[in-house]
């Protein structure tokens, strides 16, 4: 220990414990710990502090490690690919979304929807369950008549929705704009969808600023 | 072992979890090894592993296939590992080089009794020292131990795990078995 060695042979130890040391120094280097105790004793502990080291067991991973793992994965990204995919295909995610959202509360009203309703416009008649546009009466605006019938003696200058029920037109009857008569329950869905498709785009892009 | 692994990774970014699943049956015992070699304590090296995989999963799309998928885990798993020691770690620094002594740190200006009395040492179990001795080193000498020593991993894997020079490395290699047999000698 007394000793001064060249600071090299400590160096020559560890390049020789990396395998890096060239056989000309390695020579050097076996020569030197033979005559030199210090270093000799140095070796030595730099070796048996390997082995030491290298001693240590190996452990296992606690049990249920890996269900530790999975159940903190996120599950957000698969629902991000989902998104993704449908911004790809707009169309679909919006027949999609439609079905999924609207679909059931759009049947549930078909079947509970059973009562007689119309549009309120001021100059028809109602008997029962049919609404009646007088004759020489003007009916300006759109008319839509749900489970009842329509029966058009005057004009309606608008269009005309008939949701389950009857429409009789009296020879001097005129409606100005669309007809549409719907009396299934899918028919019904189409509508609603037709309708709802204009706010469509406005609540997809509501939808996305969200994310 | 690599093949299988980049078929897991493939599936994994198509959306499959149940792949990753495999790929961390495959390497729980090695990263969570290592992570308890560098933090010293079970409870501590399952949080970290568990985080490690986690990130490895957010980040998958960020692997380059190309590469050795380990390598890339043990690097997430010892950054994790070097965060959680520095915040543990006390104002003073021990692995702070005294200046004009080169390699030696304040380790080797602490008395060997001192740090572990003799009655101690006796009283422990050795493996439990040695993982003691461990865990004392700084974290940047702990690291390059544990990878080389104790994971046998080659000085060109740690350089690209630990994103250092081939010679830091062997420098550090150097100054961490320099550390650890003046705190082993007594052993």
């Amino acid at each position: 220990m007394m000793k001064t060695c060249p600071d090299k042979m400590v160096q020559y130890m560890h390049e020789y414990l990396d395998e890096e040391l060239p056989q000309e120094q390695e020579t050097e280097l076996k020569l030197h710990i033979q005559q030199c105790e210090a270093c000799r004793i140095h070796f030595h502990e730099l070796k048996k502090t390997i082995a030491l080291v290298q001693s240590t067991s190996h452990i296992s991973a606690p049990s249920n490690f890996t269900e530790g793992v999975m159940s903190r994965l996120p599950k957000e990204k698969k629902k991000i690919g989902i998104q993704r995919w449908f911004q790809r295909h707009p169309l679909i995610m919006a027949a999609a979304v439609f079905f999924l959202l609207m679909g059931g509360s759009l049947l549930t009203s078909w079947n509970n929807g059973s009562e007689f309703a119309f549009t309120a416009q001021p100059n028809v008649v109602v008997e029962g369950q049919t609404v009646i546009v007088p004759e020489g009466e003007i009916v300006s605006g759109d008319l839509l008549v749900r489970n009842g019938d329509l029966r058009v003696e005057g004009e309606v200058q608008g269009d005309v929705t008939l949701i389950n029920g009857q429409r009789y037109m009296a020879g001097a009857g005129s409606i100005t704009g669309d007809i549409d008569e719907i009396d299934q329950a899918f028919e019904w869905l189409w509508y609603s969808m037709k309708s709802s498709f204009k706010n469509m785009g406005q609540f997809f892009g509501l939808n996305e600023s969200e994310e | 072992m690599e093949e299988l692994v980049k078929k897991r990774i493939k599936q994994v970014l198509k959306g499959d979890q149940n792949a990753f699943g495999e790929i961390v049956e495959i390497y729980k015992d090695k990263v969570f090894h290592v992570c308890f070699r560098m933090l010293g304590n079970r409870q501590e090296a399952e949080d970290i592993s568990q985080d490690a995989f986690i990130r490895a999963y957010i980040n998958i799309h960020t692997f380059d296939i190309d590469r050795k998928f380990s390598t890339w885990l043990y690097r997430i798993a010892t950054n994790l590992c070097i965060d959680r020691i520095r915040k543990k770690k006390p104002d003073y620094y021990l692995d702070a080089e005294v200046t004009g002594t080169e390699g030696l740190t304040m380790y080797s200006q602490i008395p060997v009794d001192e740090r572990l009395p003799e009655e101690e040492v006796e009283s422990m179990e050795l493996q439990d020292t040695i993982q003691k001795e461990i865990s004392k080193l700084p974290d940047k000498y702990r690291s390059v131990i544990v990878l080389k020593y104790i994971e046998e991993l080659s000085l060109k894997e740690i350089s690209e795990i630990l994103d250092l020079p081939l010679g830091t490395v062997k420098t550090r290699i150097h100054r961490g078995r320099e550390a650890l047999r003046k705190q082993l000698r007594t052993v």
